[in-house]
């Protein structure tokens, strides 16, 4: 099999778990609107106020899903051994980390729609105008946090303390993802063209690429470990 | 040769010190506060070394699986995250008095709060993994993932302030340093990385011997 071959299988075989038990994503939607929630109890619920941290607010809850989704995304390969499967799987393992990496940023990307949905309803925020540049900036968020999500959730998941250091791990390095995709998605919802946001993107673009390219090469010794 | 270098690093030590106390002119701006900076700057200098080095060897141990180079990694991160510590600290104790506050969110106090949480992950990482050559895997990836992502970490950081509020940092112009400051800087300098070497050293005989009796158990 090619490498675009195995990486689609992993993807395919990823979504079809998911849409056959639909445990994770109900989970994490459930989870992100009960963020919503609390933010409004914490902060009160004056619109101009929430649509003013409304850009941290919802890098927060992605980013708290995010720990719960990955944390899942390998989990489910312990179970039957299916990690030994994965590692005799022939080919390169940079594909079966692209695999994991696409159905991770898949279903995260699924989760952030949702909420965008539910901060238009709850917040009474109309956000319409402005939903495809969000999922944009989204998506490129979503790629960098999961990119080395993906690595270190393969990497902590033997760690029986590994609820409490996949996070610790995970959270620091992905600080730029998360001062970038807040001040785009900020951007976004003021309507302010890209230009005046350029250095953003491009950082968070070279950031994605730089450690999507770090976790093919890196994803080997990881997983033969 | 280990008995020379930490007699060299004491001898240095004992002189830089001396020096940055004594002998350095006072700050006509800062007062004696200013001292710190003989500690301070030496102390960031050589944690960024420090990452450096383990940056090269956690790629030298992925390439040849060598223990020495693990071994050479894990020390230059637990060395460098002992100055890092000490940069943080003795910058907060410069800041107090000169910009009167404990702690600012400027871009490099930041960056370097930020690479000390990475690398303080990387050993607690170290420590919960039994398998040592599993541990030493993992280390090196997260060495190298931080090392790629200081700078980026950098850049972030330092766009976030000043798009958000531009300069708010009272710090004065750097006024260009009267020679026996530069000399008592550099002395400083080069005391902290014979103490990174010496530290380095022990460290790693240290490691060798824990691998060592590891093997006995075992055999």
């Amino acid at each position: 099999m090619g490498f675009a071959r195995t990486a689609w299988a992993v993807v395919w075989k990823d979504l079809l778990v998911e849409w056959r038990s639909k445990e994770g994503m109900n989970a994490l939607v459930f989870f992100a609107v009960l963020l919503l929630f609390l933010f409004a109890f914490a902060l009160g619920t004056d619109p101009a106020r929430l649509r003013a941290v409304l850009p941290g607010l919802l890098w927060i809850a992605f980013l708290l899903t995010g720990l719960l989704g990955l944390g899942r995304a390998f989990l489910v390969e312990r179970e039957n051994d299916c990690l030994e499967g994965l590692v005799l799987a022939p080919g390169d393992k940079g594909a079966v980390y692209l695999g994991k990496l696409g159905a991770t940023v898949s279903l995260m990307l699924a989760m952030e729609a949702a909420l965008f949905l539910a901060v238009g309803v709850f917040y009474n925020l109309d956000l319409w105008t402005a939903l495809p540049r969000l999922l944009l900036v989204a998506f490129l968020g979503t790629v960098g946090f999961a990119a080395l999500g993906t690595l270190f959730g393969a990497m902590t998941l033997q760690l029986r303390t590994r609820e409490v250091l996949f996070p610790l791990l995970l959270l620091p390095p992905v600080v730029p993802v998360l001062l970038a995709a807040v001040r785009l998605t900020e951007a976004a919802l003021d309507g302010a063209p890209w230009g005046a946001v350029g250095p953003w993107v491009s950082l968070l673009v070279g950031f994605d690429v730089i450690f999507v390219v770090a976790g093919l090469l890196a994803f080997e010794f990881v997983l033969e470990a | 040769m280990g008995r020379l270098l930490g007699g060299v690093t004491l001898l240095a030590l004992v002189v830089g010190l001396g020096a940055a106390v004594g002998w350095a002119p006072r700050d006509a701006v800062q007062g004696n506060v200013q001292r710190i900076m003989y500690l301070h700057v030496p102390a960031i200098l050589t944690a960024y070394a420090a990452i450096g080095v383990a940056f090269v060897a956690s790629l030298a141990y992925l390439r040849g699986r060598d223990p020495r180079w693990d071994r050479l990694a894990h020390a230059s991160v637990e060395v460098g995250v002992l100055f890092t510590a000490i940069t943080l600290v003795s910058g907060s104790l410069w800041g107090r008095p000169t910009w009167g506050t404990w702690w600012t969110w400027d871009a490099r106090i930041t960056t370097t709060a930020l690479l000390f949480i990475i690398y303080l992950g990387y050993l607690l990482l170290r420590s919960v993994v039994e398998d040592p050559e599993r541990a030493a895997t993992y280390a090196a990836v997260v060495a190298i993932v931080g090392a790629l992502d200081v700078p980026i970490i950098h850049f972030s950081v330092e766009w976030w302030r000043t798009l958000h509020q531009p300069a708010t940092l009272l710090r004065p112009q750097a006024p260009t340093m009267a020679a026996p400051m530069v000399a008592t800087l550099l002395l400083n300098l080069a005391a902290t990385l014979c103490l990174y070497a010496f530290l380095v050293r022990r460290r790693m005989r240290l490691a060798a011997l824990e691998a060592e009796a590891r093997a006995r158990r075992w055999r």
